[in-house]
């Protein structure tokens, strides 16, 4: 019976171990009719060239940017302001989640607090970051940093109280102290939804980022747009938006890649390699 | 006996209920008050330019936004965002239910659609003002072309995760396509289209306010701008707070329609982890 068994689940493995090519070939397939597409709508005038260039009028101003040092200064701005905010989001969203979490007492005396200032949309402070530090890059961080803070915090603050209770009585009983305890007990329990709030809090910051680029006016990809646009430079406001769109790709990947490796010992990502 | 002890108890227990709402209370609003009170020192003993005290953002929020303004310019905002969310819920929903039981569409589209969801919402605008114009319209198609995507994204996901013994039960007890999609489809991809949905109103929020703060005329963002500009700073922040007071409405209407929704899932989860 063991014996008949066998080959069943050894059969769909080594079939597995070879991607079908399928998906990729439809994937290349959409993204080339999507760009077909968007060479047609202006071409035979269902929208106005004027506004919405061709795609290979767009994609060759995108490799004029890509040789352009300009175009390079704006991304790294964009992105330094984008790794601040999330440095500085992620250390106190850490902090303050894990002393909150923690202690039963302000978890419970914060809560409403949380919940009210939770759904505050971060662009609502635009007005009061533009008063307060004029058009600068500390009014963006003040931006981004209220926007991802959150993502972070809840998500430790709910990592943080996670902790299983037969692991928790078992570190009691073995003596283990306080400092102990967080270490084994709590960081490896937390760790998972931690990198779930980084997660989102890093594509949360970099629309953030921009926004502020455009709204604000501190230099970077955002600004960059904004000028193209009033001075009717279509192609390249287009070009801009596609940037946009790879940077947001590119972290999302990155993220999700880190995520992985720092959580490789964890049960939501062995159990997919098992399956 | 027994009859008198429970009345010698119940009173006694009532006077528990009574201090355990108490001090639920206490919880819920000591520290909203204690911030509230320090802030309101803070600003009598150091004026702040920026920061005024909360009673006269208090008296600002009534003179602002209670008489005509709600009705020139909150009104309109919040409609413009509700026909924005539910169109984005409606074609997202549809279109991702279309794209997830279709298999060859779902993947020549995905990688496009990942795409999409990772431009940053906020750079459309310029671009669908210059096509549109500033007008209601654009205002509604930026949310839509904004908060679409994790609805929809999240629906095709969801439908493709559906229990696949339980579509062949379904297609072995002849259900059809229509009672198919109502029965499993549609509730077992519930808590991802919900998950999707939470996203695409704080996305939708952000979208009215900005898309008011810089292509229009009149409007709740248009406001907050305008006192900014004209150094109206206690105007400002009641501004600030509507806007936050919409986001917490938003919030508590979406955990209502969630806990509907969802009320099978979350007793499947309880079972699970007790």
């Amino acid at each position: 019976m063991a014996t008949a068994d066998l080959p069943h689940p050894v059969a769909p493995r080594a079939r597995r171990r070879m991607p079908s090519p399928r998906p990729v070939i439809l994937g290349i397939a959409g993204i080339l009719g999507f760009l077909l597409v968007w060479q047609l709508l202006p071409t035979i005038g269902v929208v106005n060239p004027a506004y919405f260039p061709t795609a290979t009028a767009t994609l060759g101003e995108l490799g004029e940017l890509v040789r352009d040092v300009e175009f390079w200064r704006n991304v790294g701005r964009t992105l330094t302001a984008w790794g601040i905010g999330l440095l500085i989001a992620t250390v106190l969203a850490c902090v303050l989640g894990a002393v909150v979490g923690l202690v039963p007492f302000l978890r419970r005396a914060t809560h409403t607090t949380v919940e009210f200032l939770r759904p505050i949309p971060s662009v609502a402070l635009i007005p009061l970051a533009v008063l307060m530090f004029g058009y600068q890059l500390q009014a963006a961080l003040l931006i981004i940093v209220f926007a991802s803070f959150w993502q972070v915090f809840v998500q430790v603050l709910y990592g943080v109280a996670d902790v299983d209770t037969v692991a928790r009585d078992t570190a009691r009983s073995y003596g283990l102290g306080r400092g102990a305890r967080i270490a084994h007990l709590v960081f490896p329990t937390a760790l998972p939804y931690l990198m779930t709030g980084l997660r989102l809090a890093a594509t949360v910051a970099l629309i953030l980022s921009i926004t502020a680029e455009m709204f604000i006016g501190n230099p970077g990809i955002g600004r960059a747009i904004m000028f193209a646009q009033s001075a009717g430079q279509w192609p390249t406001v287009y070009a801009l938006v596609v940037v946009t769109g790879l940077l947001g790709l590119i972290v999302n990947i990155i993220f999700r890649l880190i995520e992985r490796r720092a959580l490789r010992w964890h049960q939501s990502v062995r159990g997919e390699e098992v399956l | 006996m027994t009859l008198y002890t429970s009345t010698v108890v119940t009173p006694r227990r009532r006077s528990r209920v009574w201090a355990k709402f108490g001090e639920s209370t206490a919880f819920a609003l000591g520290l909203p008050i204690l911030l509230l009170v320090i802030w309101g020192v803070w600003a009598t003993l150091a004026p702040e330019k920026f920061f005024p005290s909360p009673i006269e953002i208090a008296q600002a929020f009534v003179q602002t936004w209670i008489g005509p303004a709600f009705v020139s310019d909150v009104l309109p905002s919040l409609a413009r965002l509700a026909v924005g969310i539910i169109l984005s819920i409606v074609i997202g929903i549809g279109a991702g239910l279309v794209i997830g039981l279709t298999r060859w569409l779902r993947e020549l589209l995905e990688p496009v659609f990942e795409f999409f969801r990772a431009v940053p919402p906020p750079v459309l605008i310029p671009i669908v003002a210059a096509l549109l114009g500033s007008n209601d319209v654009m205002k509604v198609v930026v949310i839509v072309a904004g908060a679409v995507w994790p609805v929809l994204l999240n629906t095709i996901e969801g439908v493709r995760a559906t229990d696949s013994v339980m579509t062949e039960t379904a297609r072995s007890f002849a259900l059809t396509r229509g009672e198919r999609l109502r029965h499993l489809v549609l509730p077992s991809a519930s808590p991802r289209i919900m998950a999707g949905v939470r996203q695409c109103l704080s996305i939708a929020l952000i979208l009215m306010v900005i898309s008011e703060m810089f292509y229009s005329s009149a409007g709740l963002g248009f406001r907050i701008v305008y006192f900014q500009r004209n150094y109206l700073i206690a105007d400002m922040w009641s501004g600030i707070v509507l806007l936050g007071l919409i986001g917490i409405l938003l919030a508590v209407i979406f955990g209502f329609v969630e806990r509907r929704v969802l009320r099978w899932y979350h007793g499947i989860k309880e079972v699970e982890h007790a």
